[in-house]
């Protein structure tokens, strides 16, 4: 199944536990627990905690990433299900409050997979149109203001404890297990893979590429929307202009943290979901270490550059490197 | 012909919209409100010709209201902390940029990789170091700001043609005659077509590359410059969110986001028509502010719709070459 990770995963583990003694160096109780009301708490506990919404949204953006597509649209769809959950919580019950905001990141992402498959619209331009307007329609929903409920089944999602692990963390361990499943229990991961690194060859060997395309749009939605639930449910509230701001580039650099590559055919769900904890890893540490919190985006910055220069298929061969740089590859 | 077909769609657009705007406040069909506009989206003109280049050559900058947002600090820094004479400051920072845009361009050159994901840490990068030189708003308090604010031409009917607003129609013009009237133009439209064919052809793609990002952030420095004339005001939050606005302008201009296809003059009618709807909502009073995000959503989708059909129609005229159709085009 996914355990591909001995020679595959090395890298993003290492960089992961280096990342953690960093954390562990400048903060020496990072990897203390304590168990209080039930629930664990503790530094590391926090990274998983808060890491979930990315971990969520790579968990939907790699299997679009693998059909050689992209989903820009994830943060403003995190805040429309945001938005969608917050107004109805003090008036409906959980199950119905959880149904409606699934259901509008179902319907989401089935107008982003309709534009990109049926369409055939550039996976980046057809995304975009949402993630311009997808804020615009979550403002329409909680009418420009920032909306509070107080429902405590809703506030569970966000702050509640199984077995002493928070709710965050439990869902997406479930949604984890539940899409390695889906995807690699069968031969969907494989298809999705196919359709990634050449459609025009698979359509032709009888894979359905459209609805391959389709319904890796429409998970993310749904993976996108439950983020946007869980972010809402942990602030008890949601903001239509801030939830989820930029984390559709989070997501992307989780995904390509993990190892994905971004023109498709072949993906990791284990090691996107590692990228997001290894990005939580380090916005934690920043904070922990008392650097101003500005300097987040200069180490993001440069940890995308490490990556992709490690990726790049012409890093390989240092001497052929040079000498096509002088013949100008197409 | 189809270039101009879409550039004729695109002012059709514009007009009937003004038009509609004129009959229920008409207040609208003012040059003070026409002007006013012009000033208002000085900045987002300037940007949006530069992402017009990056576009048709088939590529996408994601870091411009990063580097937007870089300038107005540095250049308030540069003036009132470091004692940087105003003129030295712009041209110190434009150099920074061009840099900044000839790195970025390199890097997708020489390692291959995608435009989208480069640009996009050059985003983190530039809005990280803005940060860092300063996170409060620095007032610019320099008597060229004043004196350039003060200067307008009066147009009859009470408008006033701002400095701004001219900066920005002259660096359209000068944009649009380098695309169209120049050898690096028609490169840039031979690279959107195609890259391979471009190389064959002799054209060097990867200086090409390059000069192409490097004007695309200059000119994100020169909107920087406008910008901080226009808020007097240095601020690391500035112009967050821009390069989606821009993206929408270039893309309702006309201008092909898988490249090859494109206009300085159709860019600046999409950017004459989100201020349209900005100034529209205004007017009103009662929408709100976020209606102008969906109502870009709305343009971008029809605009793009109406460029799918149009391409299904070429293709269908056209013969097709058995077993080259273009499948899952690079982000």
């Amino acid at each position: 199944m996914t355990l591909r990770i001995p020679r595959r995963g090395l890298a993003q583990a290492f960089a992961l536990i280096v990342i953690l003694m960093i954390d562990r160096a400048v903060s020496p109780q990072f990897f203390n627990l304590h168990l209080q009301d039930g629930r664990l708490f503790g530094s590391v506990i926090d990274v998983l905690n808060r890491g979930t919404p990315v971990a969520l949204l790579s968990l939907g953006m790699v299997l679009v990433i693998a059909t050689g597509g992209i989903d820009l649209s994830v943060g403003a769809v995190m805040a429309i299900a945001g938005a969608t959950a917050a107004s109805l919580a003090d008036t409906h019950s959980l199950p119905v409050v959880i149904a409606s905001a699934l259901g509008v990141g179902l319907v989401c992402g089935l107008w982003n997979g309709i534009l990109v498959a049926v369409l055939r619209i550039q996976p980046i331009v057809a995304t975009l149109i949402l993630m311009v307007a997808g804020r615009g329609i979550a403002q329409l929903i909680t009418e420009g203001r920032i909306v509070t409920f107080s429902s405590p089944d809703l506030v569970w999602m966000g702050n509640g404890a199984v077995f002493g692990l928070p709710m965050p963390i439990v869902i997406a361990t479930g949604m984890l297990l539940v899409t390695a499943a889906v995807v690699r229990g069968t031969a969907l991961g494989l298809l999705i893979e196919a359709t990634g690194g050449n459609a025009r060859a698979s359509e032709l060997s009888g894979v359905g590429t459209r609805a391959m395309i389709l319904s890796v749009y429409v998970w993310c939605g749904l993976c996108a929307s439950l983020a946007g639930v869980i972010a809402a449910a942990d602030i008890m509230g949601a903001d239509a202009n801030n939830a989820g701001l930029w984390l559709e580039l989070d997501a992307i650099l989780a995904v390509v943290i993990g190892g994905t590559s971004l023109f498709g055919g072949r993906f990791s769900l284990v090691l996107a979901v590692a990228g997001a904890l290894i990005i939580q890893a380090m916005n934690t540490g920043i904070l922990l270490s008392g650097y101003p919190p500005e300097l987040n985006l200069l180490v993001k910055a440069v940890v995308v550059l490490a990556v992709l220069l490690a990726q790049s298929p012409r890093l390989g061969d240092l001497s052929r490197f040079t000498a096509r740089w002088r013949r100008t590859k197409p | 012909m189809k270039a101009s077909t879409s550039i004729a769609i695109t002012a059709f657009v514009l007009v009937a919209g003004f038009a509609l705007c004129a009959l229920q406040f008409p207040n609208i069909a003012s040059t003070r409100v026409v002007a006013n506009l012009l000033t208002d989206n000085a900045f987002l003109g300037i940007v949006a010709a530069g992402m017009t280049f990056v576009i048709i050559s088939g590529g996408i900058d994601l870091s411009v209201g990063s580097v937007i947002g870089f300038t107005t600090v540095f250049v308030a820094l540069a003036i009132e902390r470091w004692g940087i004479p105003p003129l030295a400051a712009f041209a110190l920072v434009l150099v920074l940029c061009a840099l900044f845009g000839a790195a970025m361009g390199a890097v997708i050159h020489v390692f291959d990789l995608p435009p989208f994901i480069v640009t996009l840490a050059g985003m983190f990068l530039a809005r990280g170091v803005s940060f860092l030189l300063s996170t409060e708003s620095i007032p610019i308090t320099a008597p060229i700001y004043s004196a350039v604010s003060d200067f307008a031409i009066r147009l009859p009917g009470g408008g006033r043609l701002t400095a701004i607003a001219i900066a920005m129609l002259v660096i359209l013009v000068l944009c649009a005659l380098l695309l169209h009237l120049t050898r690096f133009g028609a490169n840039v439209y031979a690279l959107g077509g195609s890259r391979a064919a471009t190389a064959l052809m002799g054209i060097p793609v990867g200086p090409m590359t390059v000069r192409i990002y490097m004007l695309s952030s200059v000119l994100a420095g020169l909107a920087g410059i406008v910008f901080s004339f226009y808020t007097a005001a240095g601020y690391s939050l500035s112009a967050v969110g821009v390069e989606l606005d821009t993206i929408a302008a270039v893309v309702i201009g006309g201008t092909l986001l898988t490249g090859g296809q494109g206009s300085v003059i159709g860019t600046f009618l999409g950017v004459l028509i989100q201020g349209m709807i900005q100034t529209y909502i205004n007017f009103d009073g009662t929408l709100s502010s976020w209606w102008t995000k969906i109502a870009t959503g709305v343009l971008l989708f029809v605009f793009i719709a109406l460029q799918q059909g149009l391409m299904a129609l070429a293709r269908r005229s056209s013969v097709k070459p058995a077993g080259a159709k273009p499948m899952g085009a690079r982000t």
